[in-house]
């Protein structure tokens, strides 16, 4: 018999309801990897149980004939999303034990779909970070090995670093993202998966662990672009308790598919072009463009002019909110509470905070309290805006002459963990090509193109028109066809 | 223009008073949760997952807390900003889940406004004064600290945690405590108008902050001080006097007066320093990233002004066209209960004047003897009515008028029904008075012809005599005119 864990989202859910196999063989194949697993340390809580228990009613309902859109299919899930009775803790000290008792929006709709949970998977502490080497719960590791001979344990890219991992690893066949500032494109591009981060606020943000508000959106990775699309028609929606979720109805993305880009133009931003950046990663770019004209496409240069002021605008807007969201963990309610003897309130409040944030998450809170501050406001955070302003502009003009825009998702493949740590600013540059599609709230995803010279995986970005995740999904298509990606890391957990 | 003065050593100073008025809003669920936010509940029973700041918990506007506070800006013809926008106060205390509050400061959602405080002589405000409205602006309350639970810990309730308030700033308009008392009081009379506060200062669903400073008369505006969460009329008038005073003193013994923010304390009746703008906080606002614009409109706002009630300024307007006194007007029309009683008793056939001044007398009379507010009164203004338009179609007299009412009161019959049973009917039947009339003239011919000499005070001995025999129930007026006949 096939390897069950080789088999797609698709696969899995066609195989299940032909008869092929039983979801509780596929949640069993899974399980046993996880549990195989331990050295990539992708998760955070395991939960074998609830996969098991999901693909039980999954074969039930196969025998009822009342299955689900995804029956059979376990998924992973990123422990920034708080599920009902499992712990929730964004990878902090903070809210390590923290079991919540409500499940969020785009959780509780994959498991409505006939999902199975198996497990919280690892990521950087509160999403911030670009290497998951900020989880309290320690590192994920990459399964890809550079091809020198060395034995440099890789990053998996962050913040989704568990997600990103464990679907490379085969350790399941999807899972869910968030994205704030690259966070899934980025993790997805570093272990050669696809990943989507959809127009803002067509995923609900109830229940996912807040870091930016304004930044923060949830979306599927997966080993390919038809798996995306099916993940996201199943976790997209409006819902009344996101103020900011979008009140549309969700498109069938999987039946739209289709790689035919005859008819649509391809902008390809010229300050994209970074001196001094990695050739692997102009060649493939430029092996992207001529995929997608193979497609059909025309492709245009465009301008995207405010480019260089999207990142230190980032780096502004996402710790001045995060400032604030991250105030409530305070030791009064609940997670750590940290009470030294004879202390008052502020130094609950200090020895609390002083322990239960890893230093990343202190440096952003740090940044974020500083540009808000009174007498700083107007010079960075009211500037910061108006960039944010000009970046969606550009972007606004620049679809008026194409339909989607093709780059690379990060300017570097995976980095040696240990690698950046020291200097964060260097960190921060690997969403260069990921934050302004943020900031303007566009979808964009990643798809897998190339292995670089080491053997490493690099993607392509497509930046599409707001609520245009088909023009996305199809492009991302067009690509996946064309560069037969199918490179895999070796097993050696 | 008020002549209140501070009588200093140095000379007259002036007080120069505005009002940060904190109003809850009447609405069943909290500004951003659909938790609930009945008074008096059991400590944390009124909380929801948002109001305890729950890792991924999000705030969604409650329609109504807005609506209200609209309407409330109507009510004072305020502008209203189609566009506005909420902004997050960073503050950490273990009353506040969030570790921010959610407020309006860049953006509110009323702009200029003002009402109009009516003229009292008696009070030193000689006439009627429009006091300036800066804004409006909707917030989310706080929790609640209790410290009397344990011997060293405090205990938090969150019932309040996320309430609706609005937050009603004056202009540096007020200057005597007079004027700040009446600005209040009509500030809660319209906020009860229109039904976006129930204006209970005694449970905290109004309390104002209170900015005071002094001057010497016709200079710029001095230092002012705050004094937070004062929580009725006679505190606030309290408060002004007491620091008006301490800062007059203050700065002719040589001191100057610190902007710093206040505590009052009703027990001594004084204020003392809680911080000063120093030790203030940076609360470093900005736009709730949670939350998008909002953006109002014109059917919302057309729903807004439509279902505004008649307010007190016009309502009293109308009453004084009615013929009503200026006096009876301002009674009638302070408590948003007694003017809507009063117009269902219009509304029921009642004539204007002696309505008013039946309620205002006899009805409130009752009222307050046996303890009730009108919104339980016995009698219902349509019970009133009827027996209004007895006494005024002559039907019962307004002695036998009282009569009736205190047995309406006891039984709760309709005055018809009364008068019926117990034959109280006034009789305008000129045979049976005629009858009367002519045995009483026989029995006091002596009478009849002193009074045929000139003696004219004896018509009252008449009347007296036929309404005794008629048992009351006669009309006077044919009395008068039969006697007068019999007389002539």
């Amino acid at each position: 018999m096939t390897d069950l864990t080789n088999l797609t989202v698709a696969q899995i859910r066609d195989g299940h309801r032909a008869g092929d196999f039983s979801a509780v063989e596929v949640a069993e194949a899974f399980n046993a990897n996880v549990a195989g697993a331990k050295l990539l340390n992708a998760f955070i809580v395991e939960t074998p149980e609830h996969a098991l228990a999901a693909a039980k009613a999954a074969d039930a309902d196969r025998a009822a004939g009342t299955l689900k859109p995804l029956s059979g299919v376990p998924i992973g899930m990123k422990d920034l999303f708080a599920t009902n009775g499992v712990q929730t803790t964004a990878a902090s000290h903070m809210l390590e034990g923290f079991v919540p008792r409500y499940e969020s929006t785009v959780s509780a709709k994959l498991w409505d779909a006939g999902c199975g949970m198996l497990g919280k998977l690892n990521l950087d502490q509160f999403a911030m970070g670009s290497s998951n080497e900020t989880s309290y719960f320690g590192n994920v590791i990459s399964p890809w090995k550079r091809n020198d001979g060395g034995n440099a344990a890789l990053a998996p890219g962050g913040s989704s670093g568990g997600s990103s991992t464990a679907i490379a690893a085969r350790l399941c066949p999807a899972a869910t993202g968030t994205d704030t500032g690259g966070s899934i494109r980025q993790p997805a591009a570093f272990t050669g998966i696809s990943g989507i981060k959809p127009t803002y606020g067509r995923c609900s943000r109830w229940g996912i662990v807040a870091f930016a508000s304004s930044l923060d959106q949830a979306g599927p990775m997966a080993r390919d672009v038809r798996d995306c699309a099916i993940m996201l028609e199943n976790m997209a929606g409006f819902d009344p308790k996101d103020a900011t979720s979008l009140d549309m109805a969700v498109p069938n993305w999987e039946a739209a598919l289709s790689s035919d880009l005859k008819g649509k133009t391809v902008g390809i931003p010229k300050e994209y072009r970074l001196e001094g950046i990695d050739p692997d990663i102009d060649a493939m770019w430029d092996a992207g463009i001529a995929m997608l004209k193979d497609a059909g496409a025309d492709v245009v240069e465009i301008s995207l002019p405010h480019t260089k002021y999207a990142l230190p605008a980032y780096y502004i807007i996402a710790p001045a909110e995060a400032s604030s969201n991250l105030a409530r963990y305070d030791g009064v309610r609940y997670g750590l509470r940290d009470l030294p003897d004879g202390a008052g309130l502020q130094d609950m409040y200090a020895a609390t905070r002083a322990d239960g944030f890893g230093p990343e998450v202190k440096r952003r809170i740090m940044i974020g309290t500083y540009v808000l501050s009174a007498g700083f406001y107007d010079a960075y955070y009211t500037q910061a805006q108006k960039v944010r302003t000009l970046i969606a502009r550009d972007f606004e003009q620049a679809f008026g002459v194409c339909d989607v825009i093709l780059a690379p998702t990060a300017p570097s493949a995976a980095f040696g963990l240990g690698e950046k740590m020291a200097d964060p600013l260097a960190m921060y540059l690997n969403d260069v090509f990921a934050v302004p599609a943020s900031l303007a709230g566009l979808p964009a995803m990643s798809v897998p193109a190339a292995l670089n010279r080491e053997g490493l995986p690099l993607g392509l970005q497509i930046i599409g028109k707001a609520f245009d995740e088909q023009g996305v999904l199809n492009a991302g298509l067009a690509i996946e066809e064309r560069a037969g990606f199918n490179a895999r890391a070796e097993k050696w957990w | 223009m008020s002549d209140y003065r501070i009588k200093g050593e140095t000379g007259e100073w002036e007080v120069v008073i505005g009002l940060e008025v904190h109003a809850q809003v009447t609405s069943n669920a909290k500004l951003f949760s659909g938790a609930a936010t009945a008074f008096g509940a059991e400590p944390n029973t009124q909380v929801s997952l948002v109001d305890a700041a729950m890792p991924g918990m999000l705030p969604v506007p409650n329609r109504e807390c807005i609506r209200q506070a609209v309407r409330t800006g109507m009510a004072i013809e305020a502008q209203i900003n189609k566009y506005s926008r909420f902004d997050r106060k960073n503050y950490f205390y273990a009353d506040l889940p969030q570790g921010y509050q959610i407020s309006q400061l860049y953006h509110p959602i009323v702009g200029e406004g003002s009402l109009t405080i009516a003229a009292d002589e008696k009070a030193g405000i000689p006439t009627d004064k429009a006091i300036g409205v800066e804004r409006i602006h909707v917030e989310q309350d706080a929790g609640k600290l209790m410290h009397d639970q344990h011997p060293t810990m405090s205990y938090v309730d969150l019932n309040r945690s996320g309430v609706a308030l609005m937050e009603i700033v004056s202009r540096p308009d007020m200057r005597s405590p007079a004027e700040a008392g009446a600005y209040v009081r009509k500030l809660r009379s319209i906020l009860r108008y229109v039904g976006s506060c129930d204006g209970n200062m005694e449970e905290g669903s109004m309390r104002a902050d209170v900015n005071v400073s002094v001057r010497k008369p016709g200079d710029e505006f001095g230092t002012r001080t705050e004094t937070k969460n004062v929580n009725s009329v006679r505190f606030v008038m309290a408060v002004i006097e007491g620091e008006a005073k301490r800062q007059v003193e203050l700065i002719e013994s040589g001191g100057t007066v610190v902007q710093e923010t206040r505590l009052y304390d009703p027990d001594r009746n004084e204020t003392r320093s809680m911080r000063s703008k120093e030790d203030a906080h940076d609360y470093r606002y900005f736009p709730d990233p949670d939350l998008l614009p909002l953006i109002l409109d014109d059917d919302f706002l057309a729903e807004c002004r439509d279902s505004l009630p008649e307010l007190p300024d016009a309502k009293r307007a109308r009453y004084l066209a009615a013929g009503i006194s200026p006096y009876n007007a301002d009674v009638l029309t302070a408590e948003v209960e007694a003017a809507r009683w009063f117009d269902t008793l219009l509304d029921a056939g009642a004539k204007p004047v002696a309505a008013a001044n039946w309620v205002t007398s006899e009805l409130f009379g009752a009222l307050n003897r046996m303890g009730r507010d009108i919104s339980d009164s016995p009698v219902s203004p349509e019970h009133a009515a009827e027996l209004l338009a007895l006494v005024a179609d002559g039907t019962i007299s307004g002695t036998i008028a009282k009569a009736v009412f205190e047995k309406m009161l006891e039984s709760g019959d309709a005055a018809g029904v009364i008068v019926e049973r117990d034959g109280l009917k006034q009789t305008s039947d000129t045979g049976a008075i005629e009858a009367e009339i002519a045995k009483i003239l026989t029995a006091n011919a002596d009478k009849v012809e002193q009074y045929k000499g000139g003696k004219e005070a004896l018509f009252g001995f008449f009347v007296g005599q036929t309404m005794k025999a008629m048992q009351g129930k006669a009309n006077p007026q044919v009395v008068n005119e039969l006697l007068k006949k019999a007389l002539g």
